[in-house]
């Protein structure tokens, strides 16, 4: 009887043993078999009302690669989140606590949200091999990717972002040689971001002969009367809004106040959501934005997402007014960067998570053509989009936008900037910046 | 001239929308000696809770009523668990508690309201109106028009009533009120509730202008100069001092700006700020400190 329950003992101890002898490689393969998308977020202080959106069509995104193509060719992404307040030290800590990944899972690109700590990260992710992917910020010169390996400000620089504008206007016009003797003033945030296209704005007035007035915002920019008052002294044709948060709505009611018609504003990709334009009512009907997400929720990925993740309970989305606003587009489209450059990666390194180094080759091959933005039901939402080792921007395009009251409207297709002639300014700066830093660019003609 | 007269006039009467949120300011620190680092937690607050009610459909009216009864029973609140507590602390305690505060209230209104902007329309059109060939702002004309009714009702208030009077005594001095059997507690209560519903009409009028969000809190950065010119304790004082600053600070934009840059209306006032602080140390109209050494 006694020695019937040892046996019996003996037989469950093993059992449970065996059973977690087994449990614990799976548990382990299933860490080797995680992506980690670190997602250093601002869901609280003073820029929480445009991130909140931008985190849930990120998540919403990777729930949906997950959930509906089983990963990104069986490999799951797995993702968490470090609060930055959008903030340089918050976002450096986020960074130094994520960079070494999550359970073993690595971390391939990394998104740090915020041109603070973009700056603040740009050597120190050179030196751990993490490539930064800075959607509308950062460093204009990290386009050029010999120089700086692993700062990827793609798809819309500032410089491209100044050059549309001028392209829009000139469409609007009738064309460049119309631009000769035209006013266009910069109304712009005065801080390294607002200052960013001056170089750019200048170059191009001396190209097409316009005069190019620049009108400094210091911030917040909540009174900007005296602004104002000079924009109607100068009679502009047009006006270019760089503005940032609280300073955007306020110009927008300004400059009704001082009788500027809004359909002559157009305002810069940061500039252009639509917590920009609510606070202005009425004054923001008419207004222009450019940007390279545009709002909506009629594009092909919001109907996969709305049947499979909104549909199902699971979005992250607790405002469903934010559904396809331009913040949730914008994380859609960093999002589906980051998982397609994976997806690149893969084709060289095999169908597996990807380091930083690994994340950096995808990206400098990611080659989004119209195909496959309309396979991912990306068409129209997103440029296509060209990354190599010397480019490092890729698109270079923005559509504009209109308010109406209630809700943007397309007015454009893709507007090209002339990065042709922009290159050479991109040049020059990261030529200086490989001088004063002693950094050896890479030959990227060998590394093709 | 002509563009001289209007930004003059633009100036001031942009300067008495800095002056609406001086004076939450300056209730306070007449009562307690504080300097009340909450106060843009509290416009920000009343903001939210009054824009967020009216979007659950409840009448402007109704909105404001209720808005002005949740910062009455802050008020209370703060008094009861935050200051009561601290009675006969350092100022420096007490300014330390109310920079404990903001945080509170901040996340507080974002915990329970959502961090979205939202719209304000007051029903004010911020358009342009002319007086020759000067443009006006009707809705700065609105605003500079509460802010005197208001300034009108706090010195009703604050000179024509026991409780007035009783701030007052307790703002010369605390001891000689208590012994002559003022309730400082009760004051302090008032006073906040006052300040809260100053906040309340100072966050409508900035959240009309700039939508209500999160940096409605920062609008208090523009009184700091205010109550550096104006002084500390006198609510005439915090009105001069706005007209100063945005006369100033919009004079100088126009004239001084184009020539070094532009951009210089924020710490231009700072600027004329520190100026007052080496001429005239309490500001224009505050009380001077004498203190036995």
């Amino acid at each position: 009887m006694i020695l019937n329950a040892l046996v019996q003992r003996t037989t469950a101890t093993l059992a449970l043993a065996l059973g977690l002898l087994t449990a614990l490689p799976s548990s382990a393969q299933a860490a080797a078999n995680e992506q980690f998308f670190p997602l250093a977020t601002y869901r609280v202080g003073a820029y929480a009302s445009s991130g909140i959106p931008v985190w849930a069509g990120m998540i919403d995104y990777l729930r949906y690669i997950n959930e509906v193509e089983g990963g990104i060719n069986g490999v799951k992404l797995v993702w968490q989140e470090c609060e930055t307040e959008w903030t340089a030290e918050k976002g450096i800590e986020c960074y130094e606590r994520f960079k070494n990944g999550l359970n073993g899972a690595p971390v391939a690109v990394y998104q740090p949200n915020g041109a603070p700590a973009a700056y603040a990260l740009a050597n120190k992710a050179e030196a751990d091999k993490i490539p930064l992917i800075t959607l509308g910020y950062g460093r204009t010169e990290a386009t050029d990717g010999s120089v700086f390996p692993y700062n990827f400000p793609v798809m819309l620089t500032f410089y491209s972002e100044a050059s549309a504008f001028i392209n829009y206007v000139a469409e609007r016009e009738g064309g460049l040689d119309k631009l000769r003797g035209k006013k266009i003033a910069t109304v712009y945030h005065d801080s390294a971001y607002g200052r960013e296209t001056q170089g750019p704005l200048a170059l191009l007035a001396e190209k097409y002969g316009f005069e190019n007035i620049q009108i400094p915002v210091a911030d917040p920019g909540n009174e900007q009367a005296g602004q104002w008052r000079q924009v109607r002294q100068a009679k502009p044709d047009w006006v270019f809004l760089r503005t940032w948060g609280v300073s955007t709505p306020v110009a927008i009611k300004t400059a009704a106040r001082f009788g500027f018609p809004a359909d002559r504003i157009i305002g810069d990709i940061w500039a252009s959501s639509n917590e920009d334009v609510l606070p202005a009512a009425e004054a923001g009907k008419g207004y222009l934005a450019l940007t390279p997400y545009p709002g909506g929720s009629t594009f092909e990925i919001h109907r996969r997402i709305k049947q499979y993740i909104v549909d199902q309970g699971k979005s992250d989305l607790k405002d469903p007014k934010s559904f396809g606003s331009v913040y949730y587009n914008s994380g859609l489209v960093n999002a589906a960067i980051a998982v397609e450059a994976i997806r690149a990666g893969q084709k060289k390194f095999g169908h597996r998570p990807l380091n930083g180094e690994e994340g950096r080759w995808g990206l400098e091959h990611l080659d989004l053509g119209d195909a496959r933005l309309k396979e991912i039901g990306f068409l129209g939402l997103m440029q296509p989009l060209k990354l190599s080792c010397s480019d490092h921007e890729g698109g270079g395009a923005a559509k504009v936008q209109q308010w109406d009251g209630a809700q943007w409207t397309l007015v454009s297709d893709w507007i090209p900037a002339d990065r042709g002639t922009l290159r050479p300014l991109i040049d020059a700066k990261s030529a200086e910046y490989a001088r004063e830093k002693g950094v050896t660019a890479r030959d990227c003609a060998a590394e093709q | 001239m002509n563009l001289f007269l209007e930004t003059l006039i633009g100036g001031l009467l942009a300067g008495t929308m800095y002056s609406l949120v001086a004076i939450g300011f300056v209730l306070i620190y007449k009562a307690s000696g504080v300097f009340n680092f909450a106060q843009g937690s509290m416009l920000l607050f009343a903001a939210l809770t009054f824009v967020s009610l009216h979007e659950q459909g409840v009448p402007f009216a109704l909105a404001l009523a209720i808005t002005l009864v949740v910062m009455v029973i802050g008020a209370l609140l703060i008094e009861r668990l935050v200051l009561r507590p601290l009675v006969n602390r350092s100022q420096i305690t007490l300014f330390m508690a109310t920079l404990g505060l903001s945080f509170i209230i901040e996340g507080l209104a974002q915990g329970l309201m959502g961090a979205q902007v939202r719209a304000l329309d007051l029903g004010i059109d911020d358009v342009p109106l002319f007086v020759g060939e000067i443009m006006i702002s009707q809705f700065d004309l609105i605003a500079a028009g509460i802010c005197a009714v208001l300034v009108a009702v706090l010195a009703l208030l604050f000179n024509k009533t026991r409780i007035g009077i009783a701030l007052r005594a307790v703002a010369d001095d605390t001891r000689a009120a208590l012994s002559v059997g003022i309730n400082l507690n009760r004051i302090w209560q008032i006073v906040w509730a006052v300040a809260g519903m100053v906040g309340l009409v100072a966050g409508l009028l900035w959240g009309a202008r700039q939508g209500v969000q999160f940096s409605l809190s920062l609008v208090v950065l523009k009184a700091l100069p205010v109550l550096i010119i104006g002084g500390f304790t006198s609510i005439g004082g915090a009105i001069v001092g706005g007209l100063i600053v945005g006369a100033a600070e919009n004079l100088a934009e126009a004239y001084i700006g184009p020539l070094i840059g532009g951009g210089i209306t924020p710490w231009f006032a700072y600027f004329l700020a520190l100026i007052f602080l080496y001429i005239r140390p309490a500001g224009l109209f505050g009380d001077r400190a004498i203190e036995r050494v």
